[in-house]
């Protein structure tokens, strides 16, 4: 009780007075650069500012944030730290380790969000026990999307088992159709093998694979099933695959030439963008199987000097879990927000789906952190899975190999 | 410059013509080659991203619209920021010409002690000079930035113009060496005789007959300097951030819409002021090579 | 006072270089060697742990791959691009009336960076969408151009966008020698009426020795370098077929965050380079003193 009174007090005390005291600054790393996403990331300047703080923008984008990353650690080796930085899952518990990160827990406290985020979510928003960064959204991975008209063409439902999507991608290939549009990029096929993954092995056994890298399970008749699977998936992709961009492969699904597309919500931004309607132009459901693989976006921050700096991080950080922003940005994005209080009457309704099936499966266990994204393993470790499943989908790799194989650089990456 | 045309003098008329048109359908083929990623870059440039989308991208535009240009230019969100790659294109331009001219100034003097004022050590100190081009430069990223925090450059201008003379060194002074070595040490031992210094010879001898040689060096540092990415990246901070990191922020965005029109006229004004040396200076540039930097 | 600071002023003015470099090229290469033998991650750490980083180095798959594709990639980039440079520069050598627009079409590649020109290839390479389609579109409907999204032929399709990139710059080296052979033998091997072909192989090209030399430098070292070229065009897929020594240690130090590995294998690329450039040194430092 105490503590949360005098973070309460400390917290107001600091944005009420901020702006006589320090003005609040904050230079912001990040690599949300296209327009969509810079317009989402304006709304929080826009806040930022309207609270009296003064924003620098630091972008870099490329390699899904790996040029950031590397900008970032120059950054602090050099002692020149960013304010806040996009970071996320268990690479903000690693900078933590290095003790370059800011406790934000005053903030976090006051504002309560121990009560408004879903515990597995919060779990990547602490460092030993401290509130360490600041959820953004909640992206859905194992999202299957679909050309409404060519399914109905063909007759064909939304797949809700592996072997009812073999079944249909053979009828799309007999009627000349690409059945997945896919692009041969690692992160691409990562995604694909984890939802696959996840409907083969179910919500356990992914748990064992990808988060505690368990060598029974990585070695396991299923998972050659799952590599199983991988191979007829190469062989419902069309040939010129290989080192396409996501959203040429969305193009593909919108204009009809291939019927599915399997890839996080951030698809639905491209769909809505070219006018597309959900549940009449196009379809989205979760891969066959049960579970929810999420991948969150957060801020940390980092250890800076100045009053300054530090009230623009606890700003920052109230803003960014603010249900405002969480409501603006994540219509933009095409996630859903991080908080569950957030009133959902504006989102579409694949939206939606995706908010009852994240509470759903938070209550039996099925929430699951994306691996292909960043979310469940160490950079090496996630890295090195990665490049078995992509080695595998582009050669003509037995399963029995690719399993032995994936045990081989799992524990080469220890 | 010597003719060297060599045409056997004997040969009979048909066959010369022959080979003629053979000489020029082979120059012809190789020069189409070469300009190919150039015209799909210009013409994708040109066209409206519906076109992009909908017809051949090795294509002549149906219409030409500069309008990417234009958003390239001064509207292309590169952050929250949308304000194009103007702003960027200044930081590149004010950390481009003093680490091209320093770099210049810096391997002109270098050439000009071990060409011409030997001591014991000196080609030892040549080749671990030369040794420095070869370091890859991601294995310098890291110690770079801890030394440039220590030195209190970090996410500065000059911090990168530090980094891009320190690491020029290696091939300015390979350039200039080369380059003096073929000038006779008579010319400093009559100049000595005289009463001339060190800097006097420099002056009056060797920066008058380094025209060539310069025009190489600048564009060789010129061309480096302005493409870099990985050091621009690393060692900017906002507000510092090169053209090649904007350009990157624009084509590069993982999870947002694709200008491909947008990304392809960004990418060729990001490159307008090496391409605009090249041209202009590709003349001199063959004569400077010519004039004795490769002559070895 | 004057007379010893005469004396001296040569070696003061090389010495701020040669302290750059003795800390900027080769403290950070003992840095790294350093590093190499720790279990640094995110950032590095100085605790000494022995060669673990080298047993997993030579352990990965992707590190075989990585090294199998730079002695590929190395090879025919060089050969091809010092062929073709040389070629152009011949060609270009017979007075030709268009010599200055066409020098500038070859050369200018190396002006563009390959984050730039990298889509472009991206597309003219790809089956679908660049030279394969565009020629099944006159009417060869077997004509077929895959490489880049073979596994097997991709490292050649890199192959070809970066003698694309670097041809140009030895055509202009050997330009420039062409220039400077001494046109007296020239015209008396002419008059003795020994054929074209023949001055040139028997004459012209010996002479030019030196720029071989350099030219082999110049393209050693951006083979060793290529990063942005495989970077643009293929991120190193289709899986890892593209990947090089330098891809991979990017990818360890900065996307995953495994430096101690990255370091280990920036420790072999640079054995790597020594094992090349050393004996060059040599002989060329031998060779000027006359």
């Amino acid at each position: 009780m105490k503590t949360s009174v005098y973070a309460a007090v400390s917290a107001v005390a600091l944005t009420v007075a901020a702006p006589a005291l320090a003005e609040p600054q904050a230079e912001v790393l990040h690599w949300w650069t296209s327009g969509g996403e810079a317009k989402s990331v304006a709304v929080l300047q826009e806040e930022f500012a309207a609270n009296g703080g003064t924003w620098t923008d630091m972008p870099v984008a490329g390699g899904g944030g790996d040029a950031a990353m590397t900008a970032l650690r120059a950054r602090v080796l050099s002692g020149n730290a960013p304010t806040a930085v996009q970071l996320k899952g268990p690479a903000i518990q690693e900078w933590y380790e290095e003790g370059v990160l800011a406790d934000i827990s005053a903030v976090a406290e006051a504002e309560g969000w121990a009560d408004v985020l879903p515990a597995s979510i919060a779990g990547h928003m602490k460092c030993e026990g401290n509130w360490c960064a600041a959820p953004v959204n909640v992206h859905r991975v194992d999202w299957i999307w679909a050309n409404a008209d060519v399914l109905a063409a063909n007759g064909i439902d939304m797949p809700t088992s592996w072997d009812a999507f073999n079944a249909a991608a053979d009828k799309l290939m007999a009627a000349g159709i690409t059945p997945l549009a896919h692009g041969g990029q690692a992160w691409q096929d990562a995604t694909v093998f984890e939802a696959v993954a996840l409907g083969i092995l179910g919500a356990e056994g992914f748990h064992k694979a990808f988060v505690e890298l368990d060598m029974d399970t990585l070695k396991s008749d299923e998972m050659k099933a799952v590599f199983d699977q991988m191979r007829k998936m190469r062989g419902y992709v069309d040939d010129n695959f290989s080192g396409r961009d996501w959203n040429l492969a969305t193009a593909m699904v919108m204009n009809g030439e291939a019927a599915f597309q399997i890839m996080g919500d951030w698809a639905k931004g491209e769909f809505l963008a070219a006018g597309k309607e959900p549940g009449k132009d196009f379809l989205c459901a979760s891969t066959p199987g049960d579970g929810f693989l999420y991948n969150v976006d957060s801020f940390a921050m980092f250890d800076v000097d100045g009053d300054d700096k530090e009230a623009g991080q606890q700003l920052l950080a109230k803003l960014i879990v603010g249900k405002n922003f969480q409501k603006v940005f994540n219509l933009n994005k095409g996630s859903i927000p991080a908080r569950t209080d957030v009133a959902l009457d504006e989102f579409d309704s694949c939206a939606h789906l995706s908010a009852k099936d994240m509470s759903e499966s938070s209550e039996n266990g099925s929430l699951l952190p994306s691996y292909a994204h960043g979310m469940a393993l160490r950079g090496a470790q996630s890295g090195a899975i990665t490049d078995v499943v992509t080695a595998h989908f582009n050669s003509d790799m037995s399963s029995d190999d690719a399993v032995q194989m994936l045990a081989d650089a799992v524990a080469n990456s220890m | 410059m010597t003719d060297l045309a060599l045409s056997p003098p004997l040969s009979r008329p048909w066959g010369r013509l022959a080979l003629r048109w053979l000489l020029f359908t082979l120059l012809g083929v190789f020069a189409l080659f070469y300009l190919m990623p150039l015209f799909v870059m210009v013409t994708t440039s040109l066209k409206s991203l519906e076109e992009i989308r909908t017809g051949s991208l090795i294509a002549f535009p149906r219409e030409v619209t500069f309008e990417a240009w234009k958003t390239a230019w001064s509207g292309a969100c590169t952050g929250i920021q949308c304000e194009g790659l103007r702003p960027y294109f200044w930081n590149s331009v004010v950390l481009a010409i003093p680490a091209v001219l320093i770099s210049t100034f810096v391997g002109a003097m270098n050439g000009y002690v071990i060409a011409q004022w030997r001591f014991r050590g000196a080609n030892l100190i040549f080749s671990l000079l030369l040794f420095g081009c070869f370091i890859p430069f991601q294995v310098v990223l890291l110690p770079m930035a801890r030394m440039l925090g220590i030195l209190g450059l970090a996410g500065s201008i000059p911090g990168l113009i530090f980094v891009h003379v320190i690491y020029g060194i290696g091939f300015t002074t390979l350039f200039f060496r080369n380059y003096y070595v073929t000038i006779p040490s008579e010319l400093v031992k009559a100049a000595k005789v005289d009463g001339a210094g060190f800097f006097r010879i420099f002056w009056s001898i060797f920066l008058p007959l380094s025209l060539p040689i310069v025009v190489v060096t600048v564009i060789w540092q010129f061309t480096q300097i302005w493409n870099d990415f990985l050091f621009g990246v690393s060692f900017s901070q906002a507000g510092t951030q090169p053209v090649t990191v904007a350009l990157n922020n624009i084509v590069n965005s993982t999870t947002g819409v694709k200008e491909y029109n947008v990304d392809m006229a960004a990418a060729i004004i990001a490159a307008l002021p090496t391409l605009i040396v090249y041209v202009v200076a590709g003349k001199y540039f063959i004569r400077g090579l010519t004039a004795g930097s490769v002559k070895g | 006072m004057t007379e010893w600071l005469e004396r001296h002023v040569p070696k003061m003015v090389l010495a701020p270089s040669f302290v750059a470099v003795l800390i900027f090229v080769y403290g950070f290469i003992i840095w790294t060697a350093w590093v190499s033998l720790t279990r640094s991650r995110l950032l590095p750490k100085y605790e000494i742990e022995g060669f673990i980083q080298y047993e997993r180095l030579f352990a990965s798959p992707r590190w075989d791959t990585a090294m199998s594709n730079l002695v590929v990639f190395g090879v025919l980039f060089i050969v091809i691009a010092m062929v073709l440079g040389l070629l152009l520069a011949i060609l270009l050598d017979q007075n030709i009336r268009t010599e200055g627009a066409l020098r500038t079409i070859y050369l200018y590649p190396m002006a563009l960076s390959m984050i730039v020109t990298g889509t472009a290839w991206k597309w003219i390479m790809n089956p679908g969408l660049g030279i394969e389609n565009m020629v099944r579109g006159w009417g060869f409907e077997n004509f077929s151009f895959d490489w880049i999204i073979d596994p097997d032929m991709a490292i050649y399709a890199v192959v070809i966008a970066g003698i694309w990139q670097s041809s140009g710059f030895v055509m202009a080296l050997f330009l420039a020698g062409l220039r400077s052979v001494d046109g007296e033998i020239i015209k008396a091997a002419q008059v003795d009426g020994i054929p074209t072909w023949r001055i040139y192989s028997a004459i012209i090209i010996p002479s030019m020795a030196p720029i071989f030399l350099s030219a082999f430098i110049v393209l050693a070292h951006l083979a060793i370098k290529s990063f942005d070229l495989v970077i643009a065009l293929t991120g190193g897929g289709p899986g890892y077929a593209t990947d090089l020594p330098a891809t991979y240690m990017y990818a360890m130090a900065f996307s995953r965050g495994d430096i101690g590995q990255a370091a280990s294998s920036a420790m072999v690329m640079m054995a790597v380079v020594f094992a090349i450039v050393v004996p060059y040194l040599y002989s060329e430092l031998r060779a000027k003193r006359d």
